[in-house]
C-alpha cells in the first residue's frame, strides 16, 4: 500500500515536471519577454542590459531551474497585458471559477442521479425516453450553444435571469463569494446549468447502467425474498452500491469541469480564471497561459492522485490490480 | 478510397465457388448494410450528413453572394430579417447580418470551412495516432513506454485546453503574419495534436494482439521490412475500431473548431466558420436579431448530432458482440 502510494506520487511529480518544461518552453521561447517590456524606441544597448538583468543570457538549464523555483513559490512572472503579477491575477479570479465549478458539479450529481435512477426503474415510460433524448442532446450540443440558448430564453425573452457577470459579491477575507446575495445566486443559475449539463448526462448514463446491472444481482433477489419494501431495496441496497463509481467519476471530472469553464465563462462573461485565460490566448499573454497550464495541471494531478489512493483505501480488491497497471 | 480498391480485388480474387456479383452488390448484401437498412434513425442521420457535405461542396453555386468578398456586401442590405417574416426581402432566405452578409450564404461557406478543418484535423490526428500506435505496439519496450506515457499525460487534459494552447503559441510565434488560410492550418494542427491519443491507444492494443499471430511471423520469415509488415499486413486488421473513432472524432473536431472560433481564437471574421458566425451573431441577440445566431447554431447542432448518430451506429454495427 505504501509502495503503491509512493509510486503514484512519484508519477504525479514526473507529470508536473513534464508540464513544467512545456510551460517554461512557452514562457521562454514562444514570446520574447524583452519585447513585451520595452517600447519601440529603446536602444539596443538598453535591451541588452534588460536581457542581462532578466537573466535571459544564462544557460537554458539555469533559466529552467530559476523558473521552476519561482513557480514553486507561485511567482509566474508579470502579465504582458495588465502589468501585474500573474499569481495575483489568478488568485483574484480563482473564487469565481471554483464556485461555478462546484455548483455545476452539484447540479450534475443531483439531477444526474435522479434522472438515472428514474430511467433505470421505469425503463419504458415516456419520461425515461425523454431523459435519454436529453442526454443525447447534452452530448451533441456544444457548450456555448447551450449557453446562448439559455440566455436567449431566460435573459432576452423572459428577462428572469441576468445574462452576464457574477452579480453582487461579498468579500470574506481574500475570497469573494456570490452565494450570499440574491443577485449573486441568480447569476449563478445559468452558468452552472451550462457547465454541468455534459457531466449530468454522463452521470445519468452511468447511474442507469449501474442500476440495471445491480438490480440483476443475487443480493437484490435475496432482499426481495426477505420481503423488504421495494423502496428499501431500490434506495437502500441498489442505489448505495451504484454510488461509488458515480462519486469517482464526478471527482475525476471535476478537473475537466474547471477546464471547460473556459467556454462557459466566456459565454456569460464570468470573471474567473477561464475568461482570463481566453483573453490571454487572444492577446498572446504568454505568462498567464503558462501559469494557467501549471495551475490546471496541478489540480488535475492532485485529483487523480487522491482518487487513486482513496480507491485503494475504500476497496481492498483493487490494491493488487491497480498496483500492476499503474 | 477503399471503394476504388474493392472492385479491382473482387475481379482479381473472386472466390471460385461464388459468382462474381461486383463490389456494389456485395456491399448491399453485407451485414453492415443490413443493419444500416434496419435503423431508420441511422438512415436519416446519413442523409442529413450527406446533405451537409453536398451543401458545403456546392456552396458557390447555391449561395446568392460570396460572403468572403467584401465587394459583394452592401450595407443597405444589413439586418434584414428572414424571408417569411414581415420585413423579409427576396434573395435573403434567412436574413442578413450587420454588414449586409446573407446568413444562408454565410452558413454554406462557413460549413465548408468547418468541414474542411474537421476532416483535415481528423486525418492529421489519425495519421499521427496510427503511426505512433503502430510503432509503440510493434516494437514495444522503451519506445512503447515513452509514447504511451506521453499519451497518458495528454489524456488527462481536455482537448480544448491543448488546442487553445497550441493556438496561442502559434499566434505568438508568427505574430500578426497569419492570414486566413494559415489560421486554418493552425486550427488543423491544433486539432490534430489534441486528438491523436485515442487512435494510438486503440492501434497499439490491436497491434499487440495481431503481432503474435502466424501471418506476421510468416511475413517476418520471408524478410519483409518492419514498416511494410505494419502498413500492409497489421494495419488493415485494425481498421474497424479506427473507423469508429474517426467518425466520432469528426464530430468532436467540428465542435472543437467551432468552440475555438467562438472563443475568438479560430477563424477570423473575414473568413468565418460556423463558430465565428455564432460569435458574431451572439452580439446581436439582445437587439432582437435572433436569426444571425440561430441558423448557424442550428446548422452546427444538426451536423454534429447526425455525425454522432452515425458514429454510434457504426460502433454497434462493427461490434460482433452486440449482434
Amino acid at each position: 500500500m505504501l509502495a503503491f502510494t509512493l509510486r503514484r506520487m512519484l508519477q504525479a511529480i514526473g507529470v508536473m515536471l513534464a508540464v513544467g518544461i512545456i510551460a517554461f518552453a512557452m514562457f521562454r521561447f514562444a514570446g520574447d519577454p524583452v519585447n513585451q517590456i520595452v517600447s519601440i524606441d529603446t536602444s539596443a544597448a538598453e535591451r541588452a542590459s534588460i536581457r542581462q538583468s532578466l537573466g535571459l543570457d544564462d544557460p537554458v538549464l539555469v533559466q529552467f531551474g530559476r523558473y521552476f523555483i519561482n513557480a514553486l513559490q507561485f511567482k509566474f512572472g508579470v502579465s504582458y497585458q495588465f502589468r501585474l503579477p500573474v499569481a495575483n491575477l489568478l488568485m483574484e479570479r480563482m473564487p469565481a471559477t471554483l464556485e461555478l465549478a462546484i455548483c455545476a458539479t452539484l447540479f450534475a450529481m443531483v439531477f444526474g442521479i435522479l434522472m438515472g435512477v428514474y430511467s433505470a426503474l421505469r425503463r419504458d415510460t415516456m419520461l425515461a425516453s425523454l431523459f435519454q433524448a436529453v442526454s443525447l442532446i447534452g452530448i451533441s450540443l456544444p457548450t456555448f450553444l447551450i449557453g446562448i440558448l439559455l440566455i436567449y430564453l431566460f435573459a432576452v425573452t423572459l428577462g428572469w435571469l441576468p445574462s452576464f457577470g457574477r452579480g453582487e459579491v461579498v468579500k470574506l477575507g481574500w475570497w469573494t463569494t456570490g452565494l450570499l446575495t440574491l443577485s449573486g445566486l441568480k447569476a449563478l443559475i445559468m452558468p452552472s446549468i451550462t457547465l454541468g449539463l455534459f457531466q449530468m448526462t454522463l452521470i445519468m448514463r452511468l447511474v442507469r447502467a449501474e442500476m440495471l446491472e445491480v438490480l440483476r444481482t443475487d443480493y437484490i433477489r435475496f432482499a426481495r425474498a426477505r420481503g423488504l419494501t421495494t423502496r428499501a431495496i431500490h434506495f437502500g441496497h441498489a442505489l448505495k452500491n451504484t454510488l461509488v463509481p458515480v462519486i469517482t467519476v464526478a471527482g475525476l471530472q471535476f478537473g475537466s469541469v474547471i477546464a471547460f469553464s473556459i467556454i462557459t465563462e466566456t459565454v456569460f462573461q464570468w470573471p474567473g480564471m477561464g475568461l482570463l485565460f481566453v483573453q490571454a490566448v487572444q492577446n498572446v499573454d504568454i505568462p498567464i497561459m503558462a501559469a494557467y497550464l501549471l495551475m490546471v495541471s496541478l489540480i488535475f494531478v492532485t485529483i487523480n492522485l487522491v482518487v487513486d489512493i482513496l480507491y485503494t483505501v475504500v476497496d481492498p480488491r483493487l490494491r493488487s490490480t491497480v498496483g500492476r497497471t499503474a | 478510397m477503399s471503394d476504388a480498391v474493392v472492385p479491382h480485388r473482387s475481379e482479381a480474387h473472386a472466390p471460385s465457388g461464388r459468382p462474381d456479383i461486383g463490389w456494389f452488390k456485395r456491399a448491399l448484401d453485407s451485414d453492415i448494410f443490413y443493419s444500416f437498412r434496419r435503423s431508420k434513425l441511422t438512415m436519416a442521420a446519413a442523409a442529413v450528413t450527406l446533405l451537409f457535405f453536398l451543401l458545403a461542396i456546392f456552396a458557390s453555386w447555391l449561395a446568392v453572394q460570396n460572403p468572403f468578398d467584401p465587394a459583394q456586401l452592401q450595407l443597405i442590405n444589413s439586418r434584414i430579417s428572414p424571408l417569411w417574416t414581415a420585413d423579409g426581402q427576396s434573395p435573403f432566405l434567412l436574413g442578413t447580418d450587420e454588414q449586409g452578409r446573407d446568413v444562408f450564404s454565410a452558413i454554406l461557406y462557413g460549413l465548408r470551412i468547418s468541414l474542411t478543418v474537421g476532416v483535415l484535423g481528423v486525418i492529421l490526428s489519425g495519421a499521427l495516432g496510427i503511426a505512433l500506435g503502430l510503432t509503440a505496439g510493434y516494437f514495444g519496450g522503451m519506445i512503447d513506454g515513452v509514447i504511451m506515457r506521453i499519451a497518458d499525460v495528454q489524456l488527462t487534459f481536455p482537448a480544448i485546453l491543448i488546442a487553445l494552447l497550441v493556438n496561442g503559441v502559434a499566434k505568438s510565434l508568427f505574430g500578426n503574419r497569419l492570414d486566413e488560410m494559415s489560421m486554418l492550418g493552425v486550427l488543423v494542427v491544433a486539432i490534430g495534436l489534441s486528438f491523436w491519443v485515442q487512435y494510438a491507444r486503440t492501434v497499439r492494443g490491436s497491434v499487440m494482439v495481431e503481432k503474435n499471430k502466424d501471418y506476421v511471423a510468416a511475413a517476418q520469415l520471408i524478410g519483409l521490412p518492419a514498416p511494410k509488415i505494419m502498413m500492409r499486413h497489421v494495419l488493415p486488421n485494425t481498421m474497424g475500431p479506427i473507423l469508429v473513432i474517426a467518425t466520432i472524432n469528426l464530430a468532436l473536431a467540428i465542435i472543437t473548431e467551432a468552440t475555438l472560433s467562438f472563443l475568438g481564437s479560430g477563424m477570423p471574421d473575414t473568413m468565418p466558420s460556423l463558430g465565428t458566425l455564432i460569435r458574431i451573431g451572439n452580439n446581436y441577440l439582445f437587439a432582437g436579431e435572433w436569426w444571425i445566431v440561430a441558423f448557424p447554431g442550428l446548422a452546427l447542432a444538426g451536423l454534429i448530432l447526425s455525425i454522432n448518430l452515425l458514429g454510434d451506429w457504426l460502433r454497434d454495427a462493427l461490434n460482433p458482440k452486440l449482434r
